[in-house]
C-alpha cells in the first residue's frame, strides 16, 4: 500500500497554514483522539487480562484498573500450567492441537473438492444440493445436536475426539462458499485449454485450479483453526474425561468448585490460550481481512 | 466423443460427495430424528414413547422457566444485534477516511471479535464485571464505590452478555469498511456539488449502497445471536443464573437435554427455535425489498 502518500495526505491540512482554518487544522487530532480513546476502551480488557496474569495474586483485584504489576509474577504461569488433578496444560494444549490440526486438514481438503464440483461441473441436481448447502449454513446447531449425540453414543464414540473431528471431513458450507467465490475468478479459458491438452476434470482440478486457489484455502484454514480452537460445546458434550480436554474446556475448570483461589493462574492460562490466535492473526492478517470482507465470515 | 471420465454427472457427484454424504448423515438424518424425538418422551436410556404434542403443550403452557428463557433470549437478540451493527457501521465510517494509522485502529477494533468466542474471554468477562472487577475499580476512581457484581445481579447479568456481544463488532466493521470502499467516490462528489449535506449523503447514498451488506449481516448475526451458548454457560457456570437471568435458549435446551436427559422435550425446543429463526429470517428477506437497494448489474 502507498503508505507515504497516505501519510502526506494525513499531515497535509496541518502543514499548509495558508488555507487551513484552525478547525480544519485540529480535525485530524480530534479524529485521532476520539478513535484512539475508543480503541483503548476496546482493548483495555485484553491488556488487563494479560497484566493480571503477571500480577501477584493479592494484587489482581486491589487496584484492578492498574495495568502495571508491582513485580512480574511469572509463578502464575507455573501454577496455572500445573492444571487439575494431575492433568497439566501440556495435555490440554496437546489435545487442542490434535483436534484443531486434523479437523482443519479435513475441513479445507473436503471443502476445496466440493467447491470445485459446485463451481465448475454441471450435473443433474446441482441446484438442489447447492440449496441444501446454503440452508445448512443457517441451520441452528441445536436442531442436530441431540440426534448427533445419540448417534455417536450408539456407535461408542463418546469420550473420544471422533465426534468432533470426523464431521469436519464432510465439507464446511462456509468454506465451500468462500472457495467457490475464488474459483469463479479463474477464467474458464484455462480449463478449456487444459481440456484441449487432454486433461480430465480431476487433472484440471489438481493441476490448474488447486494451485490458483491457495489463498482461499489459507483463509479457510485460518478460520477453521479459530473455530476449532475456540470450540466449547462439542468438547463439553463429547469429552467427559479431563485427560481428553482441549484448552477451551480446561479453562472452565478454573471456575468450577466453590471458591476460586488461583486467580493469577487462571488469567495466565487464559492469556496463553489466546497466543496461537494472536500469532496467526499477526502472520496472516491480510488473508483474514480479505476473507471477512469478501465472504462475511466471522 | 463422450468418454467415461467426461461424464459430468458422475464427476460432479464424485466431487460433491463429501458434502452430500455429510449432509445426509450429519444434517438430514439428525433433523428428521430430532423431529421424531420431539413427539416422544425419549430420555436416552429407554426406548422413546410417542406422546403426541405433549412436549409442545408443556412448553407453551406448563413451563415458566421456558418463557423466562424466551424473554431473556429476545432481550439479548434485540439489544445486541442492532447495537453491534450500529457500532460497526459508525466506526467503519470513521475509519473510512484517508488519515494515517488506520491499519492500527482497524486491528485494535477487530481484535475483540477475533478472540471473543473463546472461553478465555468469557472468563475474563466474569472478572471485568465481578464485584471487585475492572468496571467497579474504574467506578471507584470516579468516586462511585460499589461492590455490586454485575454478573451476579439478576437485573444486569444479561447486559454483561450483551456488552460482550457488542464489544465484538469488529468483524461486521470490516465487512462494512469493504462495502464503503466499493461505493464510487464520484457519487459523493456529485451529491456534494448538488449541495447535499453529510446527513443527506448518508441516508441517500451510503445507507442504500450498503443495504445488501446490512441485510446479510442482520440475518447471519440474528441467527447466531439466537444460538449463543458459550458465554452464557461460562459466565453463569452452566446454570443460567442468577434467577435464570442469563438462561439463553440454547443454554436452557442444553440443560434440559444433558442435565435432565429430557431429549424429547429438548428436541421440541429445538424445533420451535428452528421455526422461529426461520420465520424471522423470512420476514427480514420479505421486508428487504422495501429497504434493500440492489445495483442493476449487467453482464460482468
Amino acid at each position: 500500500m502507498a503508505v507515504p502518500a497516505k501519510a502526506l495526505l494525513a499531515s497535509g491540512p496541518a502543514s499548509t497554514k495558508r488555507t487551513a482554518s484552525s478547525a480544519k487544522k485540529w480535525k485530524p487530532y480530534a479524529f485521532h483522539l476520539v478513535i484512539g480513546l475508543l480503541a483503548l476502551v476496546m482493548i483495555y480488557p485484553i491488556l488487563w487480562m494479560i497484566s493480571s496474569s503477571l500480577k501477584p495474586n493479592g494484587e489482581i483485584f486491589s487496584q484492578a484498573y492498574n495495568l502495571i504489576p508491582s513485580r512480574l509474577a511469572w509463578e502464575n504461569y507455573r501454577s496455572g500450567w500445573a492444571g487439575f488433578a494431575g492433568n497439566t496444560f501440556t495435555t490440554f494444549f496437546k489435545n487442542s492441537l490434535i483436534i484443531v490440526v486434523i479437523s482443519t486438514i479435513g475441513a479445507v481438503a473436503s471443502s476445496a473438492v466440493v467447491a470445485y464440483g459446485f463451481a465448475r461441473i454441471p450435473f443433474a441436481g446441482k441446484g438442489f444440493w447447492f440449496g441444501c448447502m446454503m440452508m445448512t449454513m443457517m441451520l441452528p446447531h441445536d436442531v442436530t445436536m441431540i440426534p448427533q449425540y445419540v448417534m455417536f453414543s450408539k456407535i461408542g464414540w463418546l469420550s473420544s475426539f471422533k465426534p468432533i473431528i470426523v464431521p469436519q471431513f464432510f465439507a464446511i458450507p462456509f468454506f465451500v462458499f468462500l472457495i467457490m467465490q475464488f474459483i469463479r475468478t479463474i477464467p474458464h479459458d484455462l480449463d478449456e485449454a487444459a481440456k484441449m491438452d487432454g486433461c480430465s476434470k480431476y487433472g484440471i482440478f489438481f493441476r490448474i485450479v488447486l494451485p490458483l486457489i491457495v489463498p482461499s484455502l489459507v483463509t479457510a484454514a485460518i478460520f477453521s483453526f479459530y473455530w476449532r480452537w475456540d470450540d466449547f460445546i462439542n468438547p463439553l458434550l463429547y469429552l467427559n474425561n479431563p485427560k481428553l480436554y482441549p484448552v477451551s474446556l480446561a479453562l472452565k475448570l478454573f471456575l468450577d468448585g466453590d471458591s476460586i483461589n488461583n486467580w493469577g493462574g487462571m488469567f495466565a492460562m487464559a492469556t496463553l490460550s489466546l497466543v496461537p490466535i494472536f500469532a496467526i492473526f499477526f502472520i496472516f492478517q491480510r488473508y483474514i481481512v480479505e476473507g471477512i470482507s469478501t465472504s462475511g465470515l466471522k | 466423443m463422450t468418454k467415461f471420465r467426461e461424464n459430468n454427472h458422475l464427476v460432479g457427484y464424485l466431487f460433491t460427495a463429501p458434502f452430500i454424504i455429510g449432509f445426509l448423515i450429519f444434517t438430514m438424518f439428525p433433523m428428521l430424528a430430532s423431529l421424531y424425538y420431539s413427539f416422544t418422551d425419549y430420555n436416552l436410556f429407554e426406548a422413546p414413547n410417542w406422546v403426541g404434542f405433549d412436549n409442545y403443550k408443556t412448553m407453551f403452557s406448563g413451563d415458566d422457566q421456558y418463557w423466562k428463557s424466551v424473554r431473556v433470549t429476545f432481550t439479548y437478540v434485540l439489544a445486541s444485534v442492532p447495537l453491534r451493527l450500529a457500532f460497526a457501521l459508525a466506526v467503519a465510517m470513521l475509519l473510512n477516511k484517508a488519515i494515517g494509522g488506520i491499519g492500527l485502529y482497524r486491528s485494535a477494533y477487530y481484535l475483540p471479535s477475533l478472540i471473543g468466542g473463546s472461553v478465555a474471554v468469557s472468563i475474563m468477562w466474569t472478572q471485568v464485571f465481578g464485584d471487585k472487577g475492572l468496571l467497579n475499580s474504574f467506578l471507584g476512581l470516579l468516586g462511585i464505590h460499589t461492590t455490586t457484581s454485575w454478573i451476579g445481579s439478576p437485573g444486569t447479568a444479561i447486559w454483561t452478555l450483551i456488552a460482550l456481544s457488542v464489544w465484538q463488532f469488529g468483524s461486521s466493521m470490516l465487512i462494512f469498511l469493504a462495502g464503503l470502499k466499493s461505493i464510487p467516490a464520484s457519487l459523493h462528489e456529485a451529491a456534494n456539488v448538488d449541495g447535499a449535506g453529510a446527513g443527506r449523503r448518508f441516508f441517500k447514498i451510503t445507507l442504500p449502497m450498503l443495504s445488501p451488506i446490512i441485510l446479510f449481516n442482520l440475518i447471519m448475526q440474528t441467527i447466531s445471536a439466537f444460538m449463543t451458548f458459550t458465554p452464557a454457560y461460562v459466565i453463569s457456570r452452566g446454570e443460567g443464573g442468577p434467577l435464570d437471568s442469563t438462561l439463553l435458549y440454547s443454554l436452557y435446551l442444553y440443560k434440559r437435554a444433558f442435565q435432565f436427559t429430557q431429549m424429547g422435550y429438548a428436541s421440541a425446543m429445538a424445533w420451535v427455535m428452528l421455526l422461529t429463526v426461520g420465520v424471522i429470517a423470512l420476514i427480514l428477506f420479505q421486508t428487504s425489498k422495501y429497504w434493500v437497494h440492489y445495483e442493476s448489474k449487467g453482464e460482468s
